[in-house]
């Protein structure tokens, strides 16, 4: 199963742009999976570095995860201000506080400007943004919180522990130094 | 399972503890019927919350979804409550997965249905099926792309 739509200018890349090695995750903030995969991303980037490219899509599970739309929504509202990624992270590491006081806490610490962020919090576009990824997940056939795309195929073989690595290892040698 | 242009074998399930749910009740909508084995699978990967989710998707396309498991009603019910399901789910449950026979996804062996998809027309006529493999949630990826199928075939009959 394939991606859809690819990657693009619309997504939010962090790492080299050009690298060997397109990782995409669909996740939810709220979700206790997409948690303990976070950390698991991070030394993926780490052990990769120039050869990765990480990609985040907003998948909340509303219904179950009430918290998870509004922070995303503070992660698009971040972005405005240039600071996506700073948000994504200090949430992940937060992320059984998601109350909007704690939202509003973390936009602090990052350096957003407040008045701004609590401006764009209230605008339809950040929703909308949103759920254009969600929908493009339904359509990548997401069937779980996180699941994970490397160079736009679906990754089934499990994330836990080192076994992303390992997979790219063996199927992309060279990316591997 | 049934092949496509073949028309969906009628059906009446309890869907609460006091009402029965019939195929014929949809007549002029599009309907997806999602046999599964069971409820209360693990959370957050499971089949039944994930297509909650993606219900708004579902009614754009004028597709009702509908769940069916040889679960009873009274399980239906907690499971429903607890995962707060907005949509029915059928208990094929008497006699057990009689529905699913009809339908060609009953296990005999383990005595539960297997995971599949139907897509219903709005004359209830199957458009589109798929079986998923054992243990594997199979999204909806699938769907979306039957139901869009359709629309397109409608747009053309309309020219």
């Amino acid at each position: 199963m394939s991606l859809r739509p690819p990657v693009s200018g619309k997504d939010h890349i962090e790492g080299n742009e050009k690298a060997m090695i397109e990782l995409v995750e669909y996740g939810d903030y709220q979700c206790p999976h997409c948690g303990k995969a976070y950390p698991i991303v991070k030394k993926l980037q780490q052990l990769l570095g120039d050869q990765l490219k990480f990609v985040f899509r907003n998948f909340p599970l509303v219904k179950i995860h009430e918290a998870a739309m509004i922070a995303a929504a503070a992660t698009e509202a971040a972005a405005l201000q240039g600071k996506y990624w700073e948000m994504h992270d200090i949430i992940f590491e937060n992320q059984e506080f998601l109350d909007p006081d704690s939202i509003f806490d973390y936009a602090g610490r990052v350096g957003l400007d407040m008045k701004k962020f609590e401006e764009d919090m209230e605008r339809r576009e950040l929703m909308e943004k949103v759920e254009t990824d969600f929908e493009s997940g339904i359509y990548s056939g997401v069937n779980a919180t996180p699941t994970f795309f490397i160079n736009g195929e679906k990754y089934n073989n499990g994330w836990e522990a080192d076994r992303m690595f390992d997979f790219i290892k063996a199927t992309y040698p060279e990316a591997v130094k | 399972m049934l092949s496509n242009g073949t028309k969906a074998p009628d059906f009446s399930l309890f869907a609460t503890p006091d009402q029965r749910i019939s195929l014929e009740e949809f007549r002029g909508k599009r309907v997806i019927l999602a046999f599964y084995p069971a409820d209360w699978s693990p959370v957050c990967g499971d089949q039944m919350a994930l297509y909650n989710e993606m219900l708004k998707y579902f009614h754009k396309h004028n597709a009702e979804l509908v769940g069916i498991s040889v679960d009873g009603k009274w399980c239906h019910m907690a499971f429903s409550q607890e995962r707060k399901l907005h949509f029915p789910l059928l208990a094929d449950f008497e006699p057990k997965g009689a529905v699913a026979n009809l339908y060609q996804v009953y296990d005999e062996k383990i005595g539960e249905c297997r995971r599949a998809l139907y897509v219903l027309d709005e004359e209830g006529i199957i458009r589109w099926s798929y079986l998923s493999p054992v243990g594997m949630n199979p999204g909806a990826d699938g769907i979306m792309d039957a139901l869009e199928e359709m629309n397109s075939v409608q747009s053309n009959l309309s020219v």
